[in-house]
């Protein structure tokens, strides 16, 4: 999902950011003295998470599914303007999404073909029950689309359970569920990934030296993500989590049912988001009418500056409403985070001393930023990694689907400020990606060996 | 074989297009959209020239160099074709930049678009045909033990930073000639990259294939700079790094006129 921020507006938030591509939602400033736009505590964000189960063992992982909804904006005065400074800005958070993307999936990458743990077989989720090791191709073509709609409706139910929750208020549970699975991530995982590294690279490491290490990295992960933390570095263990996650899913989804999976969650996405009836569109309506966000973490926010826009001295002060929400978007939708989320998500960045503010278009010009759900850059990385583990050797289809991706991001982008709605982030890229796939492996990769064999050159 | 050969190789094959890259694309982010997007269009081509060469082989049963010379020649023209593409969609994006920003001129010109599509033409290209020989060369084996050449990782190094170079001039060359509807420009860059994968026909026979090839880079390169405006004059005075005075006026009704007492 990707979103964008709004302007935040009430008086007691001291962050602001701004909607990039999508219209502009906050009133007009009635003088540049007052600093802050009104408060526009509209926009709701929609964020959907999304786990898979750890390798054997029973799933305490939950997949949980929020989102929040944009609310269309507000009219305003000087919307033209807006428009045009957004789209100005355009540009710029296109490559703030470009980035950890590439970052991602470079990690993802050099995991892949360095370390064999992640490419070799070693059973399957239990989401996958059906194994692919047949003697027929139509067998196994069964057993992936199989193993499919398992996943699917898995996906689905923990939605729908999430929407429940949510409508039925039961937040301790989600943040509880949230907490769970982050720890999941950021210690297990992260232990096992050290564990077959430092097996790769054949490097001694003591338990105790190990404890150490795991036990820095998860508890600043855990603070950095739930909590307040330096936004560079929160930004770089939401990468790190995306990665292990991919890295996880990469290793137990059997290879066509990966293939299957990966087209299967983009249908699934588009119409999650689009559909009237879809769950995440009904997350997003209950949390436009009660007027609040949804749990905020694990987005990755790339703000780009943001300064504390107030005359006021006490910047700190926080409205009640704000509550360290955790978790977990990886939602597929381009949703205005709303003015709370913010903050939230403000609460993760070390704070800027507060600087008067001079001009309205200076303000305007500083404080803009994109948010991307974490389960666009899970599944961007497992499509990439997948033709890194799977491609012969060959780099040129991994190339091919990083470039895919990105261009699929691009117009998804372009999209966003064409119809200034929510849409999915997975489909255009994932159809990219697959077709680039599919067809560098299979047509591209015997032209270039056979013109490389030669030494010749197009 | 090992790691000097694979980072002296990525050195010289990609060393220019990495400075031109980190210099002149990195810092704007409508030039790495534009990179990107031209990395996307040469991919395209590409698929369309694999897929004809693929249908061809096994139309006609087997393969041989007659049919990698059809493929190879469809390909060049597919890139062209698809260089003319990006030429449209860059001249219409160019167009509606315009028209979107306050005062009506696009943030970035239709000369830059050309040089960072160019650009990115030749990166993705010399990436994709040297990469795989590149993960190679950090392994451990032998080169030319059948027989070929010793020298194939250096030469390969030495073709892709040409064909690298290269494009990028095409690419400045091309929009230049679509813009001014110039065929004759189109058809010496068609031409010339006809001219340059055919010479690498001639592989291993180096003298012939990689000299007259470093011979054409470095012509289309002068002729690409004088497209882009560039001359000696130009070159003399970036290089002697004076300021000229710039002619400007002062208005002397800006001066506040002493108070008088």
């Amino acid at each position: 999902m990707i979103t964008f921020m709004n302007n935040s507006d009430s008086e007691e938030e001291p962050c602001n950011e701004r909607t990039s591509l999508m219209s502009a939602e906050s009133p007009p400033v009635p003088s540049y003295q007052d600093g802050l736009r009104a408060s526009e505590a509209e926009e709701a964000q929609a964020h959907r998470k999304r786990r898979a189960g750890s390798s054997r063992g029973p799933n305490n992982l939950a997949g949980g599914e929020m989102s929040g909804s944009g609310v269309p904006v507000r009219e305003r005065a000087l919307e033209n303007e807006e428009e045009e400074l957004t789209l100005k800005y355009g540009a710029k958070h296109v490559i703030m999404l470009f980035v950890p993307v590439t970052l991602c999936m470079i990690v993802v990458v050099a995991t892949i073909k360095s370390v064999r743990f992640y490419t070799e077989k070693n059973g399957q989720l239990i989401y996958t029950p059906f194994s692919e090791d047949t003697p027929s191709v139509g067998q196994r073509l069964l057993n992936s689309v199989l193993n499919t709609i398992i996943m699917i409706s898995v996906i689905i139910v923990m939605t729908v359970f999430l929407v429940l929750l949510y409508k039925y208020r039961c937040y301790k549970f989600i943040h509880g569920w949230l907490i769970l699975s982050s720890l999941m991530l950021l210690f297990l995982f992260t232990y096992i990934y050290l564990g077959e590294v430092l097996k790769t690279y054949n490097v001694a490491m003591d338990y105790p030296t190990l404890f150490i290490v795991i036990w820095n990295f998860g508890a600043v992960g855990m603070i950095c993500i739930h909590w307040k933390g330096p936004l560079q570095l929160q930004q770089a263990y939401l990468i790190m989590i995306s990665a292990l996650m991919a890295l996880v899913f990469i290793k137990y989804l059997p290879e066509w049912s990966a293939w299957v999976i990966l087209g299967a969650i983009s249908i699934y996405d588009l119409m999650a988001v689009l559909c009237p009836k879809g769950p995440l569109r009904m997350l997003v309506e209950t949390a436009q009418e009660r007027n609040e966000p949804i749990f905020p973490a694990l987005i990755y926010s790339s703000a780009m500056m943001w300064t504390v826009g107030m005359a006021k001295p006490d910047t700190a002060a926080r409205g009640p409403s704000q509550q360290t929400w955790d978790a977990a978007e990886d939602g597929r939708e381009h949703l205005r985070s709303p003015s709370h989320a913010e903050s939230q998500m403000s609460e993760a960045r070390s704070p800027v001393p507060t600087r008067p503010i001079t001009s309205l278009e200076e303000l305007e010009e500083e404080e803009r930023g994109v948010k991307l759900g974490l389960g666009d850059f899970i599944f961007y990385s497992v499509l990439v990694g997948k033709a890194a583990a799977t491609a012969s050797g060959d780099w040129n289809t991994t190339l091919a689907c990083f470039v895919a991706i990105l261009i699929g991001l691009c117009l998804t982008l372009l999209l966003l400020a064409v119809f200034k709605k929510a849409l999915p982030a997975l489909p255009i890229s994932i159809t990219f990606g697959l077709i680039f796939y599919f067809s560098t492996d299979n047509l591209v990769r015997p032209f270039m060996d056979t013109l490389a064999s030669h030494q010749l050159y197009i | 074989m090992g790691a000097a050969v694979f980072f002296g190789c990525a050195a010289i094959a990609f060393g220019p297009a990495a400075a031109l890259v980190l210099l002149t694309v990195a810092a704007e982010p409508l030039r790495v959209i534009v990179l990107v997007a031209g990395a996307f269009f040469w991919l395209l081509s590409l698929l369309a020239a694999s897929l004809l060469w693929f249908v061809s082989v096994q139309l006609s049963g087997r393969e041989d160099a007659a049919l990698l010379l059809l493929g190879a020649a469809a390909a060049v023209l597919l890139q062209e074709l698809c260089r003319f593409a990006c030429f449209k969609l860059l001249k219409k994006a160019d167009e509606g930049l315009a028209t979107l920003s306050e005062d009506g001129r696009s943030p970035i010109s239709l000369r830059q678009m050309a040089y960072v599509s160019g650009l990115s033409f030749g990166i993705i290209s010399g990436v994709f045909s040297v990469i795989n020989i590149l993960a190679d060369s950090a392994g451990p084996g032998t080169v030319g033990i059948h027989g070929d050449s010793p020298y194939y990782f250096i030469t390969s190094a030495f073709l892709t930073m040409a064909l690298v170079l290269l494009h990028t001039f095409w690419g400045v060359i091309f929009f230049d000639a679509c813009e001014r509807r110039r065929a004759g420009g189109l058809g010496l860059v068609v031409g010339g990259h006809l001219l340059t994968s055919g010479l690498t026909f001639l592989n291993p026979w180096y003298e012939a294939s990689l000299g007259p090839i470093l011979i054409l880079t470095l012509c289309t390169g002068l002729w690409a700079f004088s497209i882009a405006g560039g001359s000696f004059r130009n070159v003399l005075k970036c290089l002697s790094c004076k300021q000229e005075p710039e002619g400007r006026v002062m208005l002397y009704s800006a001066l506040q006129v002493p108070l008088e007492e």
